[in-house]
């Protein structure tokens, strides 16, 4: 089994690398969005470093979601989303390995560059790890409640925004206590709660969105 | 509640209390209609297309 | 489970026992609904005396409380019928949840309208970011998805499963949402925890509040009889116990 899902995964991280270009759009987007604030309010540097962290955290839970719409749609639309439902390996499991693959390519990067978005945010550098790792533990689980949005439209034939619109209020947890841990590091506090309770959020985001996220596949492959 | 006067005016706070009740009669009342109509109209139907399924 | 059982189970399972039976408490559950919601304005609205703080302000409290309170009941019921759907296959109870969503969606709306404008002559302002109010309106946009993404299927059957899906991922993330609103409430001293301590409601105000929350239940149940008569009768027009049913 651990063979069929590491040429899973590395069949979606090579068709991934051969689409470059739609792969980076979510860190695109991220620096994008980012950078709009600046722009709609003032440079000044106070005000920044005031908003930086729920800036920084919205701006990479859009990205994210961006990323996520083309998570099955490929796969859908040339049939091999069936195929895997023939496959011995649990489809909960090819699910997990799915979003991995796409996490890595969509998600890490913006880990990556969240610390170049926290300097044009003004965010102070001496807490830039914190706000690392809050992006690290919540952009996974974004992926993967993004991928229950992106399994239960993938099927439908004009969804336009639906999936961002599912799956935004059920990240809002992830966001405020992301963007609290930032903010609380920020301010030289203890960031510790707030991050361990990103990661029981993972957790139970990995222990859970399996499941869902089969399901949805399922019916979203009968319609 | 000492008087009528006291009702209507809850006090200085009848444009947010009534109101508030307003529409809740208008919502509750749309929830109470809305089935009401779509059976009607459901049963029309099929009382029109009778028989032929 | 012994054939009795089972027969039991599947005659309750049928759509056109459960259109008569809805059929038939709707109005008893009308009528119920009007008696303990008079009884409920009587004592809210004019016998029961004005608030020491908020004078008759106040007396918002009689709409908004049962609002928000079904607003959540109503989310776990379609919850509760999701998961019957998917786990035994039942349409019935699908047609149960889409029945449901509407109304959860109407009553989490006035459960926002009220709490806004109770909130406006105390606190100064129509919209503040209180734990309870913010729940609320992320609770709006949950139904408003799974209203969305059911109507968003064509083929009924599957919209009804992906709905589903939806409302147990959502009911999961319900309380972790509340405790993460609640949280991130606290955290910002500006805003008061004002719905929060009704702890020390005097009898005179607890009485009608109990009332008001009775009937207006009793209210959704009649609504939802309705809806799910309506919901049944669509879903299976063609069907023969329909062309009687209508006539």
């Amino acid at each position: 089994m651990t063979r069929a899902l590491l040429a899973l995964a590395g069949r979606d991280l090579r068709l991934a690398y051969r689409r470059r270009g739609e792969v980076l759009t979510p860190a695109m987007f991220f620096i994008l969005v980012t950078t709009l604030f600046p722009l709609g309010l003032s440079p000044q540097q106070e005000l920044l470093r005031s908003i930086a962290p729920g800036v920084v955290w919205v701006a990479a839970l859009l990205a994210g979601l961006i990323g996520q719409e083309s998570l099955f749609k490929g796969d859908f639309e040339d049939g091999s989303l069936e195929q895997l439902l023939l496959s011995p390996v649990p489809l909960q499991i090819i699910a997990l390995v799915r979003v991995l693959a796409h996490w890595i390519v969509t998600g890490l990067p913006i880990v990556i560059l969240a610390p170049l978005m926290g300097l044009f945010m003004n965010y102070p550098s001496d807490a830039m790890g914190d706000l690392v790792s809050s992006l690290l533990l919540g952009t996974f689980t974004l992926s993967l409640l993004g991928a229950v949005g992106a399994a239960l439209t993938v099927g439908l034939r004009q969804s336009g925004m639906l999936m961002p619109i599912l799956v935004l209020p059920l990240a809002v947890p992830v966001l405020i206590f992301g963007a609290q841990a930032a903010a609380q590091a920020a301010r030289g506090e203890d960031p510790a709660g707030a991050l361990y309770l990103l990661a029981a959020m993972l957790v139970l985001g990995l222990t859970l969105a399996p499941f869902a996220i089969a399901a949805a596949i399922r019916v979203s492959l009968e319609s | 509640m000492s008087s009528l006067h006291e009702f209507l005016t809850m006090g200085g706070y009848a444009a947010y209390v009534w109101p508030s009740y307003a529409i809740a009669l208008v919502v509750i009342g749309f929830n109470v209609a809305a089935p009401l109509k779509r059976l009607r109209r459901l049963k029309s139907e099929i009382r029109r297309r009778g028989g032929r399924a | 489970m012994d054939k009795y059982s089972w027969a039991w189970f599947h005659r309750f399972a049928s759509p056109p026992y459960v259109y008569r039976v809805a059929g038939l408490l709707a109005p008893w559950f009308a009528w119920a609904a009007a008696l303990s919601i008079a009884a409920g304005l009587y004592g809210g609205l004019w016998s029961s005396p004005p608030d020491y703080q908020q004078g008759d302000g106040f007396r918002i409290i009689y709409i908004h409380v049962p609002s928000a309170y079904l607003s959540m009941m109503c989310y776990g019921l379609m919850a509760v019928a999701s998961a019957v759907g998917l786990i035994w296959r039942l349409k019935l109870a699908h047609a149960v949840a889409v029945a449901a969503a509407p109304l959860g969606a109407s009553f989490t709306f006035l459960a926002l309208i009220t709490g806004s404008l109770w909130g406006k002559p105390m606190w100064g302002t129509y919209w503040v970011w209180d734990a309870r109010l913010t729940s609320e309106l992320i609770l709006l946009f949950l139904y408003l998805g799974f209203i969305a993404l059911n109507n968003a299927y064509e083929d009924p059957r599957s919209g009804d499963r992906a709905g589903a899906v939806l409302a147990l991922v959502g009911v999961v993330n319900l309380p972790i949402i509340h405790y993460s609103v609640v949280w991130w409430n606290s955290l910002h001293q500006g805003s008061t925890k004002f719905f929060g301590d009704s702890a020390q409601m005097a009898t005179s105000m607890v009485v009608p509040l109990l009332a008001m929350i009775l009937g207006i239940t009793l209210l959704f149940a009649a609504c939802l009889a309705k809806r799910l008569q309506a919901e049944l009768l669509a879903r299976e027009s063609s069907a023969s116990w329909a062309e009687e049913a209508a006539r």
